[in-house]
């Protein structure tokens, strides 16, 4: 049903928009302009430029070179396995939670934030300890069996660690979207006789949708931009590498690099915007917002066992490079052996005197960050499928890109639009004062929050918010408090990643950071894994990131708790 | 009287005027490459001396450091301090470093076969390194393999993927390692020795500091590193080696003064002072071991510490052609990338059949095995273009920076395209030669 709409006049109207929807849009507009699109263009034109005129020849030789072919095709496989892999990992885990009365579902949730957190190098060194040709894992096979497994060898070893990496982003968004299911629609399934399998496969899963791929489009966008781990491996022919030793390379003015980026963006767009136009012309939203998602029921003993079996292989694969980080922090020598020669607490007393400001500055410039996503997020989200605005699928689909950009082209871009912009009373450089590191945090990690967000609304039905109009609210405050509030658990699903993911950022860190005391924890790792001695501390930073990872996820999800249970309470109240 | 007060007064500017000059700034800005480990014990040091001037060190890599000091011209950073020459070169190419003459009475003017500071003054060398064989003794032990001394030795079939380098692309040190071999075997000889140390390779790594750690670790037991690495690896408690090969290339690390520096005099004092012996002095602590650039410095040095300037093999019979080197820096980076990095799986399943077939064809002893062993060895050490074509500027033009003055060559993409053609053909032929040579009765 529609329902008359305000008096609107002319191009509003016809664009089902309020001048609300108008500073929105401008606000999302100019942040991407002004710390995206411009800093990011003064460095990429060099794919365009033959030194004396824009050109597109580059572009040509790129398809030209067989070397680039193979590293495509590379690219788009390893980053379809992972998310084959990755499902599998993370829908049995979603559903367990949400679905299940079970002791510790806080404890999944958050424990499946933490493969996101891989600090820099110290990650590389302890996937390497526990997974590598030589470590723990295969030297006991190895001594037991007399075989080894290649875990991380070739593309097969990229997709089992990139899956076991990214598996969080289904996780997440997949139990958002599977908490806002109307219970009255599973209800209303059983009343039909559907039950189990035909339950999951035909109802549940189906509404989830949103969620799923949302965190499915996130894998693949993620996998296929991601150099850390190909790098971490040493393999070479995909693309993201290729970008990166191409832009890297002292004293290079190799345009090709730049052209392997610009591919790599349209690639990444087109592959969300693929997943998206599956999810069109099918509608996820229901109404009911009382009864809090699906019933949850008791498992049977043997169910039970066979849920935790699933939830313990899966957590210890993807936590044992954690576990290892731990043991490295730990170690005094970790050399060839299944584990460490002997164990101290030296490493911790070592980083002691600089820990405490790194920790506060990486959760105070990764609150921000996240801060920000999930606030525009929230509405380019809105913007998108709630209004007719014109160019509102390019604005997400700019925001999207974000993901593929790379984050030293986005620190090199930010420094020579904003290094001579000066702040008013200190003189400090605009570029290099640390609320432009938040932001360049934000800008890389705007895509994450972005699909969290825009799943979360489209399970959210239009009536509710015709209704609260139809009662008189005006757009800034059926947003305030009905849109935001019922969009909360995907809004929190994307400040979880952004914030995870933020506080291991190297690459933009490295260049925007110009004292210690603003440094943040990232930069401590790398300062440390540059020398032998300082692989032990650097470990032991690397488990403070993910300490204050964790802590920072379970207090989001406990606020959010107690949020809904407030609002359960009023609820009843009223 | 007057005689006196002027004399006093004379006195009393002269030491004014020295108090002026000596006066620092109260601090300077480092960008460094270096880890705390290096870094912490020279400011400590440098601070102690001069109490009014705090340093502070600015940690980016090599590349970061680059692109940071370029774009912040405005207001740079006082200096970068960095092993890799080529970083130095780019900076002073781009007019970003400053000229100064350091006060280094004591230093050696020369380290190894090339000069210890830029001629030009723009950059200065503060401690030398070598290029060796670093091995890790329990990988060693447990897979058998005998500990390697010369380049040599790694084309052995036993160190059949147990071996790894940085690319000469990422590590300006390894590029010199690669060049050293280049100009000390000659073009094709040394690519042949470079193809088939490769054909042993488990890993190319993206960054210089990759090989020590996978060294550390035991995910391959040898790595081709600069000393340092091995060195203080070895004194933090690894268990691993470190050897110089006869033919190797000693380097200087340097420090710059970055042009437009705030602190003019703090940064030349720590140029100084870094120089000088107190300075030179701390490069001998165990978790540094960088080789002194002052003869004098290495009378503390511990028994049986490495020593360019009387050890005879170290650095010097490889006389360095740097015009030679600057002319094809980036397009050897590329061909080697090309033919090695890029393509090493092809380039390791190639070897290793020649491997098999070497010992399939002692044992049959077959003319025809023989003849097909050796076009496939010749196809496995084949390089694409000849040292000539290396050094025409229409074609090491290529891969440099377009520039104004200098004529246009083809794209790099276009020879990057052949190469990677040549190499994966010669590979894939190597390979079905070699399988049949093994075959062969």
């Amino acid at each position: 049903m529609t329902l008359p709409a305000p008096r609107r006049v002319g191009l509003l109207a016809r664009w089902e928009t309020t001048p609300f929807h108008l500073i929105c849009a401008g606000t999302v507009a100019a942040f991407l302009v002004a710390f995206l699109i411009v800093p990011v263009a003064t460095v990429v034109f060099v794919a365009f430029w033959d030194g004396q005129s824009l050109t597109l020849v580059h572009f040509a030789d790129f398809f030209r070179t067989s070397l680039m072919i193979e590293a495509t095709w590379n690219s788009i496989y390893v980053a379809l396995m992972a998310v084959i892999v990755a499902t599998i990992i993370a829908v049995p885990l979603a559903y367990f939670t949400v679905r299940f009365r079970f002791k510790g579902a806080a404890l999944i949730q958050t424990l499946g934030v933490i493969p996101l957190v891989m600090p820099p190098f110290v990650g590389a060194v302890a996937m390497q300890l526990v997974y590598g040709r030589n470590g723990s894992v295969n030297l006991l096979l190895m001594d037991w069996f007399g075989f080894r497994l290649p875990f991380m060898e070739g593309l097969n070893g990229v997709i089992f660690v990139q899956g076991l990496h990214y598996f969080p982003f289904i996780l997440l968004n997949l139990s958002a979207s599977l908490a806002n299911i109307d219970s009255a629609m599973e209800e209303s399934a059983q009343n039909l006789g559907a039950s189990g399998w035909t339950l999951f496969s035909k109802i549940v899963f189906p509404l989830a949708m949103p969620g799923y791929i949302a965190g499915a489009a996130l894998v693949f966008a993620k996998v296929f931009d991601d150099l850390a781990t190909p790098l971490l491996l040493n393999v070479n022919n995909m693309l993201a590498p290729q970008a990166y030793l191409r832009i890297t390379s002292v004293g290079l003015a190799d345009p090709m690099g730049y052209v392997i980026s610009t591919i790599l963006v349209v690639l990444s767009v087109v592959a969300v915007w693929l997943s998206l136009l599956s999810l069109k012309n099918r509608d996820f939203a229901t109404t009911q917002r009382g009864g809090g998602g699906l019933s949850k029921r008791e498992l049977r003993t043997w169910e039970k066992f066979g849920a935790y079996a699933f939830i313990a292989v899966a957590l210890i694969l993807a936590l044992s490079p954690h576990f290892g980080i731990l043991m490295l922090s730990l170690a005094t020598v970790w050399s060839f052996s299944v584990i460490p020669d002997a164990f101290t607490f030296a490493h911790y007393i070592t980083v002691f005197r600089d820990a405490g400001g790194m920790m506060a500055n990486t959760v105070l410039y990764c609150g921000v960050a996240a801060l920000i996503d999930v606030v525009l997020g929230t509405m380019i989200a809105y913007l998108v499928l709630r209004t007719k605005l014109p160019f509102r699928q390019l604005i997400d689909q700019i925001a999207m890109a974000a993901v593929a950009v790379p984050g030293l082209v986005l620190g090199i871009g930010i420094l020579r639009v904003y290094f001579d912009v000066k702040l008013p009373f200190s003189g400090e450089s605009l570029a290099t004062f640390w609320v432009m590191l938040a932001i360049a945090y934000a800008v890389r990690r705007l895509p994450y929050a972005l699909r969290s967000c825009t799943a979360a609304l489209q399970q959210l039905h239009r009536s509710l918010e015709e209704a609260a109009e139809c009662l008189g609210g005006d757009k800034s405050v059926v947003m305030r408090k009905i849109v935001v509030p019922l969009m909360a658990g995907g809004i929190l699903a994307g400040f979880v990643t952004s914030f995870a993911t933020a506080a291991v950022e190297l690459a933009s860190t490295l260049l925007l950071v110009t004292r210690d005391a603003s440094a943040p924890l990232s930069y401590g790792i790398y300062v440390y894994m540059q020398s032998a001695a300082g692989r032990g501390p650097g470990a032991a930073l690397g488990v403070i990131a993910v300490v204050v990872v964790a802590i920072a996820t379970w207090a989001a999800y406990r606020v959010a708790e107690n949020d809904r249970a407030r609002r359960a309470r009023e609820g009843v109240a009223a | 009287m007057l005689k006196l007060a002027s004399i006093s007064l004379a006195a009393l500017i002269a030491v004014t005027g020295v108090a002026a000059a000596q006066a620092l700034e109260d601090r300077v800005t480092i960008v460094t490459s270096f880890s705390r480990d290096v870094t912490t014990p020279f400011v400590d040091a440098f601070q102690k001396k001069y109490p009014g001037t705090k340093v502070e060190i600015q940690n980016r890599s090599t590349t970061a450091g680059v692109a940071f000091i370029r774009e912040t011209r405005s207001n740079p950073p006082d200096m970068m301090w960095a092993s890799a020459p080529d970083a130095f070169e780019v900076l002073k190419k781009g007019n970003l470093l400053q000229k100064y003459e350091p006060k280094s009475e004591g230093v050696a003017p020369k380290v190894g076969s090339s000069p210890t500071h830029d001629p030009q003054g723009f950059y200065f060398g503060f401690a030398a390194s070598g290029y060796g064989i670093m091995y890790n003794t329990r990988y060693l032990r447990a897979n058998n393999i005998p500990a390697p001394k010369e380049w040599d030795d790694l084309k052995k079939p036993i160190y059949f993927g147990h071996v790894g380098i940085s690319a000469p692309s990422r590590s300006g040190t390894t590029h010199l390692t690669v060049e050293t071999i280049l100009q000390g075997e000659g073009w094709d000889k040394g690519w042949a020795s470079m193809l088939e140390i490769g054909g042993n390779f488990a890993s190319v790594s993206d960054r210089s500091f990759g090989v020590p750690d996978a060294v550390n670790s035991g995910q391959y037991g040898v790595g081709i590193v600069i000393d340092f690495f091995g060195l203080s690896a070895k004194a933090s408690g690894f268990p691993v080696e470190f050897v110089y090969p006869t033919v190797t290339t000693i380097v200087p690390a340097n420090i710059g003064i970055v042009a437009g520096a705030k602190n003019q005099r703090a940064a030349q004092a720590f140029v100084d002072f870094l120089l000088s012996e107190d300075g030179q002095a701390v490069l001998l602590d165990p978790k540094i071991q960088r080789l002194p650039v002052r003869p004098a410095s290495y009378a503390k040095a511990p028994a049986g510490y490495p020593n360019p300037f009387t050890d005879p093999n170290l650095g010097r019979r490889v006389v360095f052609d740097g015009d030679l080197s600057e002319g094809r820096y980036e397009l050897v980076n590329s061909l080697y990338d090309r033919i090695v990095t890029f393509r090493l799986k092809e380039l390791t399943e190639a070897w290793k059949s020649i491997h098999a077939a070497d010992a399939a064809v002692a044992k049959s002893n077959s003319a025809e095995g023989k003849r097909l062993l050796a076009e496939a060895r010749k196809l496995a050490s084949a390089v694409p273009i000849t040292e000539k074509e290396a050094s025409d500027p229409a074609i090491a033009g290529a891969f440099q920076e377009k520039r104004p003055d200098r004529p246009v060559a083809a794209r790099q993409a276009e020879f990057e395209e052949r190469w990677d053609a040549f190499a994966r053909q010669n590979y894939a032929q190597a390979k079905t030669l070699a399988d049949n040579a093994a075959r062969a009765r």
